[in-house]
């Protein structure tokens, strides 16, 4: 009895609540002098602190701090004069303390919101998403599992932990709950964390990458019958790892949740996985008999209270806020809302400002980016922010084209050659003898051999019948390997057979 | 612990825990409690890498080991 | 030699009568006669603490200018880490740790030249006040070695009183270093709460917990205090100011115009008549030195054992997670199959002692949720109660004072089926830690009715310890006078049996 995405919509309003996980990019560890750099050899970038040994004690670090702070002013949060650290106590190997110290009752910044634009059939639709908490803890150690079949935990024989991981920062931003998205929930929930991933990459606080984990999404899903006022069981996923995910996991969790309702089963609360294969959720650990963390004052921290002068630098320092500069720069650069749309999801804007402020003419800069630099970013399977070509080459090739030196047909060679890592445009251009032929005479001297083996066709032109030219500009095209202005050719071969 | 060293622990709880309820006699809602004997805050440390433990170091207390990890029991519950 | 004090120790070796190797090995020997009987130790390291005298006897026959400490034996308390040095808390769940790293309290001793002779013996993780919650065997009072040395730091004070070492180092959670200089009759100090690092302390109380200086006079304890204590950036409690003039202090004892409050709730019933009758005569000896004696009311102590027994084991109950068998320390029942769960359950089960888990289960009790506020946070505002009447107790005197325990030293086996009266020798010393407060506490002679050493307490306002030593030393010089020499001297020889 499977029920479609609108036969859920007819009976139930889904009820949204997500928290994202965010790794700051500190040099160092949450409390304590350890690197943070990703992939070293397995536990070689511990120390007493972060591997919870007998008598070693936790510093906070002030980056981390300001960092957390920048977060909460960015989602217009407030920042409590007052907070603290407290001890989230559990058992888990990865866990070398067995508790977490985390922000409980007293987070870093409370009370802000973030607000989304989601594209649909019925035109743009905007929401608030509203958020109770941004706080501060630290990460796990990281678990392989040995053994078995599957290297899951699920029958494994034993385990290998790595602490370099253990004492990472993480900033956690809970929202409220977000009612009313009906049947734009999974485009809500989506757009909410690509939104958070833009803020945050403006901040410079984290690298905000879903498939390395240094951005992780829980995503609380209920539903309720469509005007009844209180909320149902939910459920929470982990392990969504990308954006496609968090709307795939919402989506599949409002089926999975209606199915059971429908059949007059109860949803349970609990953790689900999601497994990116199915797109479906799978049990975790159930939360029936909720674990006692028992939170208390973290005695081994002082209080954090920001002071005003503090506070104020830091949002003196913010950029400039993502709408509103996507707004901007939409005007400044007359771009169409499609196009603005393609924009952001290739993730271009950033670097296509920058091309610009190097002095590209934005439709030109744009057009390189989206264009020829992303299908050969696309070919090779990478963003076009990890090719070896930046917004100075761009910058560059576009002002080689406006003075003539480039034709575009040239100008693709010279981006390939960049991107193959031949070096800077002028190095390309010169290795590859890529330059425009603009040495009049010897184009003159082209186009009389040209006349000179195609008498016939010549005659024709002369004789008025200016479309046989074509097969003429061709052939001084070919002897010049392409590096003559096309344009030019023809105009100084017309001129030269009278049809001027 | 056996059943009669529960019975014993559970029936010494019971003494102690009537004995620190006391707390409760002076514990009114306007006390502030406090956690921190000496009232001082924002204490951070720069965000500077200083040199971590070898991995010899870091596992030479380990009940086991393999290849740089420390080996640890099958874990039960979630991943 | 080794009946001298550490200052004086310090100045024949300043004057070359000795070297510190010959005084090392001194102690040593004095350890292999008698330790067999006290059990002050669990670790002795003969290698570090002889290569660390060698390189001061360099230091100084280079000329070199070294620390007023350097050269002197010194006892550790096990709960302190140090580097490559079997380090166990008094537990069998760590038994064989070999830390990878120095407290910055050894680092601090290490720099000053202080010879670490070995570890001590202690209740297991500083819960007790006997060392009968040892795993690994009572310590003996050197006074009666069937008695309690104190605890939990009974084996640093029972090797102060058996001339095993000049100096020591405590800790004190709840009274963990004064009450058992009281009973051994030794001097011990618990400094201010942040006054010295606890970066390399085992936990048991964060907020409580505190290292201090033991030792056999007011000075000593002075000269060490000063080598252990300042601010320490790997300790987010530290405190950023400088360290209290306590050495100036001890040396100069100074009391005339000092107001001394007596502390009307930490006396009378529950208190051993010979141990008030040593009080009051300290009292009388202080008035006639030039102090006013004044009485002072702090009412809210009455609670402060209460909640002492909770806030202590709450945090102790989360600071000893991490003994989960998983990367130090014990592991037990690591066969096919069984679960990490299981293991760290049944190597805890295995690896704490009685007290532990009593403490522990309590500790859970005290955070779960619906719990917590009539028990923790309850705890919590009696703390604030206890700061209120030490504030309060503070404007009328200069310093407070009380007897350090209720009765003299106990028969070994006497209260460990009774875990509230063992909990009771607390009751005076535990206020000083709840307000985070600095606390000395050094003889006042031996109680009538059964010869054994009573301790005089005084606390300080936070960050005013120099005032302890002010008044200790004015109370020692009294004492010296009126007995005419150390309350030392009247300890039984130890047999040597071994």
């Amino acid at each position: 009895m499977s029920l479609t995405y609108d036969e859920v919509l007819a009976r139930y309003e889904p009820v949204l609540g997500l928290e994202v996980h965010v790794e700051l990019n500190t040099k160092s560890k949450m409390f304590c002098g350890c690197t943070t750099v990703f992939g070293g050899e397995p536990n070689t970038q511990t120390c007493p602190v972060c591997l919870g040994m007998p008598g070693a004690l936790p510093v906070v670090n002030e980056k981390a701090i300001e960092s957390s702070i920048l977060i909460g002013l960015a989602l217009h949060c407030t920042v409590t004069p007052y907070s603290r650290f407290s001890r989230k106590n559990y058992f888990y190997p990865d866990m070398p303390k067995n508790y977490q110290i985390s922000q409980y009752d007293q987070p870093i910044c409370v009370n802000g919101y973030v607000d989304i634009e989601i594209d649909t059939n019925d035109g743009l639709k905007q929401f608030r998403v509203e958020i109770e908490r941004v706080h501060m803890e630290e990460d796990t150690g990281k678990s392989l599992h040995m053994g078995g079949a599957t290297g899951r935990i699920h029958g494994a024989d034993y385990s290998l932990l790595d602490f370099n991981r253990a004492g990472i920062p993480l900033v956690e931003i809970v929202t409220k709950i977000v009612p009313s998205t009906g049947k734009y929930a999974p485009e809500v929930a989506k757009a909410y964390v690509a939104e958070l991933q833009t803020i945050l990459r403006s901040l410079g606080v984290s690298d905000v990458r879903m498939e390395q984990g240094s951005l992780r999404c829980d995503a609380n899903v209920s539903l309720r019958l469509i005007g009844e006022t209180t909320l149902g069981t939910r459920s929470e996923t982990k392990n969504v790892n990308s954006l496609r995910s968090v709307k795939r996991a919402v989506r599949g969790e409002m089926i999975r949740h209606a199915e059971l309702l429908n059949a007059g089963k109860k949803v349970v609360q609990e953790t689900r996985h999601f497994q990116e294969e199915s797109g479906l959720t799978r049990s975790g650990r159930s939360k029936e008999q909720a674990e006692d963390y028992r939170y208390f004052p973290e005695p081994d921290l002082v209080p954090v209270e920001p002071d005003a002068a503090w506070v104020e630098k830091l949002r003196a320092s913010l950029p400039e806020e993502p709408t509103k500069r996507r707004k901007r720069l939409q005007a400044e650069w007359s771009v169409p809302d499609k196009e603005m749309a393609a924009m952001i999801n290739a993730d271009a804007l950033d670097i296509v400002e920058t091309t610009v402020k190097l002095g590209a003419d934005p439709a030109r800069a744009r057009g390189w980016w989206l264009g020829e630099i992303s299908r050969i970013a696309n070919e090779k399977d990478v963003s076009i922010s990890e090719l070896s070509i930046n917004p100075n080459d761009v910058a560059e090739i576009v002002a080689l084209v406006e003075t003539g030196e480039l034709t575009d047909k040239l100008a693709r060679q010279v981006v390939e050659g960049v991107i193959n890592g031949e070096g800077k445009p002028a190095m390309v251009m010169e290795s590859r003898g890529l330059k425009v032929v603009s040495d009049e005479s010897a184009l003159m001297a082209a186009i009389e051999r040209a006349i000179a083996a195609q008498p016939e066709t010549a005659e024709k032109v002369r004789n008025g019948h200016i479309p046989a030219a074509g097969a003429l500009i061709g052939a001084v095209m070919k002897e010049t390997k392409g590096q003559a202005d096309a344009a030019r050719v023809r105009e100084l071969l017309l001129g030269h057979l009278g049809q001027k | 612990m056996t059943d009669s060293e529960l019975d014993h622990l559970s029936t010494e709880m019971d003494v102690i825990l009537s004995a620190v309820a006391r707390v409760q006699e002076v514990a009114t809602p306007e006390i502030n409690p406090t956690s921190h004997p000496v009232p001082i805050s924002n204490v951070t440390r720069p965000d500077v890498v200083v040199p971590s433990l070898s991995q010899e170091q870091a596992l030479s207390g380990a009940p086991a080991k393999e290849d740089g990890r420390f080996r640890v029991p099958q874990i039960l519950g979630e991943e | 030699m080794i009946t001298r004090s550490a200052h004086e120790m310090s100045q024949a070796l300043a004057a070359g009568e000795i070297t510190s190797v010959a005084l090392t090995q001194l102690h040593f020997d004095r350890i292999a006669q008698v330790d067999g009987d006290v059990h002050a130790f669990l670790y002795l390291d003969h290698e570090g603490a002889l290569a660390a005298a060698k390189a001061v006897d360099s230091a100084r026959a280079r000329g070199d200018k070294v620390g007023p400490l350097a050269g002197v034996p010194l006892a550790l308390k096990d709960v302190m880490v140090q580097k490559g040095v079997p380090t166990t808390a008094g537990s069998k769940i760590l038994e064989g740790w070999r830390p990878p790293y120095d407290s910055t309290l050894v680092a601090k001793l290490k720099e000053a030249g202080v010879v670490i002779l070995g570890k001590t013996n202690m209740d297991e993780f500083a819960m007790g006040s006997s060392t009968e919650n040892s795993a690994y065997g009572p310590t003996h009072n050197p006074w009666d070695l069937t008695r309690i040395p104190g605890g939990s730091g009974g084996g640093s004070s029972a090797s102060l009183a058996a001339f095993e070492a000049p100096l020591a180092i405590g800790t004190d959670t709840g009274g963990s270093i004064r009450q058992p200089a009281a009973v051994t009759g030794t001097v011990g100090v618990k400094p201010t709460y942040g006054g010295v690092s606890r970066y390399g302390l085992i936990a048991f109380s964060s907020s409580l917990d505190q290292a201090g200086p033991c030792a056999r006079t007011v000075l000593d304890a002075a000269l060490l205090h000063e080598i252990i204590a300042g601010h320490d950036a790997k300790d987010a409690t530290s405190i950023d100011a400088p360290v209290p003039q306590v050495v100036q202090a001890a040396k100069s004892g100074d009391i005339k115009g000092m107001k001394i409050g007596v502390v009307k709730e930490l006396n009378g019933d529950g208190y051993q008549a010979g141990v008030r009758s040593r009080f009051e005569e300290s009292l009388e000896l202080l008035a006639k030195a030039g102090a006013e004696i004044v009485e002072v009311s702090c009412p809210n102590f009455e609670y402060a054992l209460a909640a002492y027994y909770l806030i202590a084991p709450s945090e102790c109950s989360s600071n000893l997670a991490r003994f989960d068998a998983m990367r130090y320390g014990l592991r037990v029942g690591d066969e096919d199959g069984v679960s990490a769960e299981l293991v760290m359950n049944l190597t805890r089960e295995v690896g704490f002692g009685r007290e532990v888990k009593r403490r522990i289960i309590l500790g859970t009790y005290a955070l779960s949720s619906g719990y917590y506020d009539a028990y923790y946070g309850s705890a919590q505002k009696v703390r604030t109660l206890i700061i209120q009447d030490f504030n309060r107790a503070f404007e009328k005197a200069d310093v407070l004072v009380s007897p350090t325990a209720p009765t003299t030293a106990f028969k070994i086996g006497d209260k460990v089926d009774d875990p509230l009266a063992m909990y009771l020798n607390d009751i005076a010393t535990i206020p000083v830690n709840m307000a985070g407060i600095g606390g000395m506490s050094l003889p006042s002679g031996l109680a009538p009715e059964d010869g054994l050493p009573v301790g005089f307490q005084i606390m300080a306002p936070a960050m005013q310890d120099q005032r302890l030593y002010s008044v200790g030393a004015a109370l020692e010089a009294a004492l010296l006078t009126k007995w005419g020499a150390p309350l030392l001297s009247q300890i039984p020889a130890l047999g040597g049996t071994k």
